[in-house]
């Protein structure tokens, strides 16, 4: 089906412009790479500056942190459709096993409830499958003041912020 | 050089900068330690990188977590002997305030020493160590140095 297959493309294409929004998602090379309302799944490539352990070449637990941290984020403007200001209240991460060096690693996001004042999230990092994670993890984050836009209304926004 | 060698000459030089630029994540994230007698200090000196929300602005969440952790393991080479960096089993962090584009500190309290395992709370903060702006605590395990290393590499 190439119009599903569009469609997937043109939503995929979207939300990467939501993901960078972050200047610190930018440094860090985070790329969206699939986007489905109950599994949204950010990557990060191998990159030199990101390894926590020069013996072994093991990436940083702090890359892992920024990653779900991310897809959190994003898990819940999707199952949102809009961009709602909101704020990290709790994150918690258990590593599993080291990330393998030189591989990319995705970290995916659901967001299972959405409530008025707070939405909560799990996620896992992985290189094949959450099935088989470098971290699981769980958050909680809090809605804050401001006003809300429609995913369409903030990538008009973007357009002209351009660098 | 080893982790080992590394810690014990800046226990003797008291220059700390060749055990950070040893990480490149914490590197990258520009920690400073700032060490003085028998207390321990980090700093993450603000960058427009480390934003998060650029219409705020604040800080990302990963990178003052990143941060926290960082400073956490620092720590534990510092205030120990370990035989190679503490792997981190788990971290939970507590986000209180929105973290400003200013510089941020942290500060370590060792909740448990185990001899395996390091339990330990850190608290970043901006403008006063009285008002964090996150809190995160963690276990980790430590390789102390006078365990056989195993062949792993």
């Amino acid at each position: 089906m190439p119009d599903v297959e569009n469609n997937q493309a043109d939503k995929v294409r979207k939300w990467q412009q939501i993901t960078v929004i972050s200047p610190y998602s930018r440094e860090l090379g985070l790329r969206l790479h699939e986007v489905e309302p109950d599994w949204c799944v950010i990557k990060v490539l191998p990159d030199e500056r990101l390894v926590g352990n020069p013996a072994s070449g093991v990436v940083h637990g702090g890359v892992i942190t920024a990653l779900l941290d991310s897809c959190y984020g994003l898990a819940i403007f999707v199952k949102l459709n809009n961009l709602r200001p909101m704020a990290t209240l709790d994150l918690r991460i258990d590593y599993l096993k080291p990330a393998t060096p030189g591989r990319e690693i995705l970290g995916g996001a659901v967001c299972y409830k959405l409530g008025h004042e707070l939405a909560f999230v799990r996620g896992a990092a992985y290189h094949d499958s959450p099935d088989d994670p470098i971290a699981t993890s769980s958050g909680i984050f809090m809605f804050t003041d401001g006003p809300v836009i429609p995913l369409e209304a903030a990538l008009t926004m973007l357009e002209g912020f351009k660098p | 050089m080893t982790i080992e060698s590394i810690v014990a000459a800046a226990r003797h030089s008291r220059d700390w900068e060749p055990l950070v630029n040893l990480v490149p994540y914490a590197r990258f994230l520009g920690v400073r330690l700032d060490i003085r007698g028998d207390q321990f200090g980090a700093c993450m000196p603000f960058d427009k990188k480390l934003i998060g929300n650029p219409a705020l602005p604040a800080l990302h969440g990963g990178a003052i977590g990143g941060f926290l952790e960082s400073a956490g393991l620092f720590y534990l080479l510092w205030d120990m002997d370990s035989a190679d960096l503490p792997k981190t089993i788990n971290f939970t962090f507590e986000y209180l305030r929105s973290g400003r584009p200013v510089d941020t500190y942290a500060q370590v309290f060792m909740v448990k020493q185990g001899r395996r395992v390091a339990h330990l709370r850190v608290e970043a903060w901006q403008s006063s160590p009285d008002k964090p702006i996150a809190i995160g605590h963690g276990n980790f395990m430590l390789k102390p140095v006078d365990e056989p290393q195993t062949s792993k590499p």
